[in-house]
């Protein structure tokens, strides 16, 4: 079983300015790709909700689940052994990923939302108090905000928020005038859901480490698209889930900081996290263990090992070339619409069109592209606050993986002229 | 054969979403209720007002698709007139008509307003947008103070 992505590039050097990106060749280790929907080939244009399966990850599952199957780490025959090893080796593949100093420092979640709790139940409860300050952007999905005012609301600290510009930018000098030495912790989105903006969390970390805070790096949607190095960039903590970097759902990892990890009391108790138990005491495993309690997700977590293996071999620069290739082109398109209205047009931005029609609602929008197979996602997208401050009660999103054609942007193009034909 | 979007979207459906009849905030409303579906944001007030056992007039203000808007005008056409036991029942069929298949093809009573949301029982996802002005009018009737929601 190997990924056999010879020539993806035609040349050898993702350098080369020749170079072009086969998507064809890309497009075959996605059988989902192949279908038609209302008759029509299917455009997937929804990959920020999640992204489609390619063959290498389906059959590394389904080998696990045919041929070594077992529970890990307690088993001493064969078959947990090789679980076990599949299992610590996602582990090492999800930390070489992050760039993470050591596999101990990278815990096996469901997703990006669970990493995110995991840090304010026990990191946030352990040491906030009345008076600190949690800072968040105005631009953050449900589930980077939510968790934190729930842990204000534990430990009577405040959440303030970072505003956004109007083209979809984070405010710095908001961040600058809502720092101060009463943040203790800092969460920011590295590339927004809804807007696209990539958010520049190396200054934004610095900054936050010059007033003593941490800073928790959300992850869920820039792992997909470019490089991430977790110890460049100093993050305390980076979080991100499986199924948007091809692999399957349930699974995710949250990386931390090494003193930070230890420091922190476990979350969940159970089997695994322990290296002792007597009913007087028990003794906490080391970390990751320690907050990894019960039998994980082994399946999700080889899948997960194995759509990195593949992101890999596709080469992430190559995907994040290709993909701001699409976004040039794409934007390009929706601007020839004269009823088209971007929101989000920072000028670091991933693969997103997310925009409004004045003659229709996204919802409307949605269905008849859908009509002409064409999958977008319409609605708040999990970000109700953002909606607010740009007046739009929802909007509708394109969003590219590099194995979506610009062919398939000109489909949405018209499209989108069909809808406003239909409504205006 | 299904319903393609343009036959969902038929004429009738973009008039009542152009220019929504009863759509309007009314002032010493006897009866009125918030609907929300929290999925995609759509929000819906239905004001009633009944100063008897019949709704004399209603109105409603709506945030969402043209699906939603059309269907809580002709709502608000329908319901005037009739008691609550009336307009619930229509509210009952409605429901009935546009989630089981087995319904014949003819809407419910008033049949010719309602046949305008034919198309929505070959979609659905768009069910709960059709759904969510006269779930909300069910709470006003039903004086339900909270929010509802078509979750």
């Amino acid at each position: 079983m190997c990924c056999a992505l010879n020539a993806v590039y035609q040349s050898n050097s993702v350098l080369d300015p020749n170079a072009v990106f086969d998507v064809e060749r890309i497009r075959e280790d996605f059988p989902i790709l192949r279908q038609q929907v209302h008759g029509k080939p299917l455009a997937y244009l929804d990959n920020a909700a999640s992204a489609q399966k390619p063959q290498v990850v389906i059959d590394a599952m389904n080998e696990v689940m045919t041929s070594y199957y077992s529970n890990i780490h307690r088993g001493v025959h064969k078959l947990s052994e090789l679980s076990t090893r599949g299992h610590d080796e996602a582990r090492v593949k999800v930390s070489a990923f992050l760039n993470a100093p050591d596999e101990k420092q990278v815990i096996f979640v469901r997703n990006a939302t669970e990493g995110i709790n995991l840090v304010a139940r026990t990191w946030a409860d352990a040491n906030l108090k009345p008076g600190d300050e949690i800072l968040i952007t105005h631009m953050e999905h449900h589930s980077n905000i939510v968790p934190w005012q729930m842990a204000c609301e534990r430990t009577g600290a405040t959440l303030k928020v970072v505003p956004v510009l109007d083209n979809g930018e984070l405010d710095l000098d908001g961040f600058d005038s809502l720092l101060n030495e009463k943040t203790k912790l800092v969460g920011v989105v590295h590339v927004s859901n809804a807007l696209g903006t990539i958010n520049p969390v190396e200054e934004i970390i610095k900054r936050a480490h010059q007033q003593g805070a941490l800073v928790l790096v959300d992850g869920a949607q820039s792992t997909p698209h470019m490089r991430v190095d977790v110890q460049a960039m100093d993050c305390d903590f980076f979080v991100f889930s499986g199924h948007k970097v091809y692999g399957p759902s349930g699974v995710g990892a949250l990386y931390g900081k090494r003193e930070h990890l230890e420091a922190m009391p476990p979350l969940f108790g159970g089997g695994d996290m322990i290296t002792s138990v007597s009913f007087e005491k028990t003794v906490y495993n080391e970390i990751p263990y320690k907050f990894e309690a019960g039998t994980p997700d082994i399946i999700g977590a080889i899948g997960l090992g194995a759509a990195i293996d593949y992101l890999e071999s596709v080469g992430l620069d190559a995907i994040a070339a290709y993909e701001n290739e699409l976004l040039e082109y794409g934007t390009a398109k929706l601007a020839d619409i004269a009823d088209v209205k971007m929101i989000g047009t920072a000028p670091q931005k991933a693969a997103i069109l997310n925009f409004v029609l004045d003659c229709a609602h996204p919802h409307d929008i949605g269905t008849i592209l859908d009509q002409d197979g064409i999958a977008v996602r319409t609605g708040h997208h999990c970000t109700e606050p953002l909606m607010k401050r740009f007046n739009v009660p929802a909007t509708a999103r394109a969003s590219m993986s590099f194995y979506n054609t610009k062919e398939e942007i000109d489909r949405l193009a018209d499209g989108i002229r069909k809808v406003v034909r239909l409504f205006r | 054969m299904k319903t393609t979007a343009e036959e969902l979207y038929r004429a009738v459906i973009l008039e009542h979403a152009r220019q929504p009849h009863h759509c309007r905030e009314m002032d010493g409303a006897d009866r009125t209720a918030v609907g929300y579906n929290p999925l995609c944001g759509d929000r819906c007030t239905v004001y009633l007002q009944m100063p008897d056992e019949r709704i004399e007039q209603a109105a409603f203000t709506n945030e969402g698709c043209a699906i939603s808007t059309a269907s809580a005008s002709i709502m608000a056409q329908l319901v005037e007139g009739k008691t609550q036991a009336e307009a619930l029942s229509l509210f009952e069929q409605l429901q009935r008509w546009l989630t089981d298949e087995a319904q014949p093809s003819q809407p419910p009573e008033n049949g010719s307003l309602l046949f305008a949301l034919a198309g929505v029982r070959d979609f659905p996802m768009r069910v709960k947008c059709a759904l969510l002005p006269w779930k909300t009018l069910d709470a006003a009737l039903n004086h339900q103070r909270d929010a509802v929601t078509t979750e």
